[in-house]
């Protein structure tokens, strides 16, 4: 309970007993983050968000906290598709348990939906959507196309 | 919880990715052509020399006369069938096709991967057009034997994009020279994929287009990381005198709210003898054809013109990039 910033030095949302602390979230992206890991409103977990707080490293950022889920590496680097300088840390016992930053993968297999409706992935034919990741957004292997915003909302 | 799709830091898959070169079951190698993307300059390069060779010899022999070519062509084409089917005939092989997609299986609701399959068992190498993009990267992963891209949709046709560097260095150098491209930039997927060609020969790339049918600004970015200047251009008289190769693409009525804004906008587009004087005297002006009324047809007579020989190119270009695949 030692590294607990006071209210006055602006503590937002408490600190959780156990669970999963994600930081430095780009400003604006941590409703993103719990959709992509599947938090909704009617999921059972605690989930205390915070939207455009102010960070030294980032100018604003957003930090979202779930109690008693500890993430999985692959729901991390899921998360770095929109939020690519996150830091999630695993808290056991209000300690940090481990840190963790995120490693974009290099390409996604099915995960989303090419918004081209011309595009041969969207047929119907055996195959899943491929995209490669690049620095300026999701790079579609059949058709060209680039995802650069909403990739969230082109999740399958 | 269970998450859709997987998340990879290399090609999970063999055959995916920019490589033009898969394997079949065998383990033979096996050279597709499918996007301009994939192609380097050697490669390019090697093309251009190879049709350059078949056009001033002619081909004595026959190398592909074992060899059997499917044309799958399931949206309309007249001159890329056409020329492929004369490529095939003049290397002494042969060509079996599927008329349209009613009469083929496609019809009755077969994937294009089985349909791929299938015929891969017939022909040595398979020549596919298709409406939807990214249908003849498909085709290669499905293929045991090669597969050149003839257009998927709005997508690639990167045979035609070979033709029209073929007919440039015909008389002209690639590298650093002066390429306008005028008419709809937007959807016109020939004058993409080559300026996205000339990028690797650094030329400079000038283009004139109405409002609305610029050239996509994610390609201009491209272009321009990749080291291309790109200069835009209000008007084709402002630039015309300064160029080597004008490009000039048809600008489709569909684009148009009605006629009379077409007919505006075409007119301020169309090439003219009288927008020609004064021009550099090398100035070649190609257009991948059908024509409208983009070219005055009093243009075909000028030295500038080369559009019906840049056509005609397609034969000795589709002999080379047939005899790179199957040989």
């Amino acid at each position: 309970m030692t590294d607990h910033k006071r209210p006055s030095e602006g503590l937002l949302i408490s600190p959780i007993r156990s669970g999963t602390v994600i930081d430095h979230i780009t400003a604006g992206e941590a409703l993103n983050v719990l959709r992509i890991i599947g938090i909704t409103g009617t999921t059972a977990e605690s989930v205390s968000v915070a939207t455009n707080v102010s960070s030294g490293k980032m100018g604003r950022k957003d930090i979202v906290k779930i109690e008693n889920r500890e993430l999985i590496k692959e729901e991390m680097d899921r998360i770095s598709l929109i939020a690519p300088d996150v830091s999630i840390n695993i808290i056991r016992d209000f300690k940090v348990f481990s840190k963790n930053g995120v490693e974009r993968p290099k390409f996604l297999i099915g995960v989303v939906k090419c918004p081209n409706p011309g595009c041969i992935s969207n047929a119907n034919e055996p195959i899943e959507s491929r995209f490669e990741v690049l620095p300026n957004g999701l790079h579609c292997m059949y058709c060209d196309w680039l995802i650069t915003t909403d990739i969230t909302g082109h999740m399958i | 919880m269970g998450y859709k799709g997987t998340l990879h830091r290399e090609h999970p898959i063999r055959s995916m990715g920019k490589s033009s070169l898969t394997r079949n079951q065998r383990g033979t190698r096996m050279k597709h052509i499918i996007s301009i993307r994939d192609l380097d300059r050697p490669f390019i390069d090697n093309i251009i020399n190879q049709a350059a060779r078949i056009a001033s010899h002619r081909v004595t022999s026959d190398p592909l006369n074992d060899k059997i070519l499917a044309l799958l062509f399931f949206e309309p084409s007249t001159r890329t069938r056409m020329s492929f089917e004369a490529a095939m005939a003049r290397l002494g092989g042969t060509s079996v096709s599927v008329g349209s997609i009613e009469a083929s299986s496609m019809a009755k609701g077969e994937t294009l991967a089985d349909t791929i399959r299938v015929v891969s068992g017939y022909a040595d190498a398979i020549v596919l057009r298709h409406p939807k993009e990214g249908a003849a990267r498909l085709a290669s992963e499905f293929a045991s034997v090669p597969v050149i891209n003839a257009g998927d949709g709005a997508g690639q046709h990167p045979s035609q994009t070979l033709l029209d560097l073929y007919t440039i260095k015909q008389s002209l150098p690639l590298d650093g020279i002066d390429v306008g491209l005028i008419g709809d930039l937007r959807y016109g997927r020939t004058a993409h994929s080559l300026a996205y060609a000339l990028s690797l020969y650094r030329s400079r790339i000038h283009v004139i287009s109405p409002a609305g049918l610029e050239l996509p600004q994610a390609l201009t970015g491209e272009l321009r990381e990749r080291g291309t200047e790109v200069i835009e251009h209000e008007d084709i008289g402002e630039v015309i005198r300064d160029l080597d190769v004008l490009y000039v693409t048809r600008i489709q009525r569909e684009r148009f709210p009605d006629s009379a804004s077409y007919f505006d906008v075409a007119s301020s587009y169309k090439i003219t003898p009288e927008l020609l004087t004064g021009v550099r005297p090398h100035l070649i002006v190609l257009h991948p054809l059908p024509r409208v009324d983009e070219i005055d047809p009093a243009v075909d007579e000028l030295p500038y013109a080369r559009y019906f020989e840049q056509s005609k190119n397609g034969v000795p270009v589709r002999m080379a990039m047939l005899r790179e695949v199957l040989q």
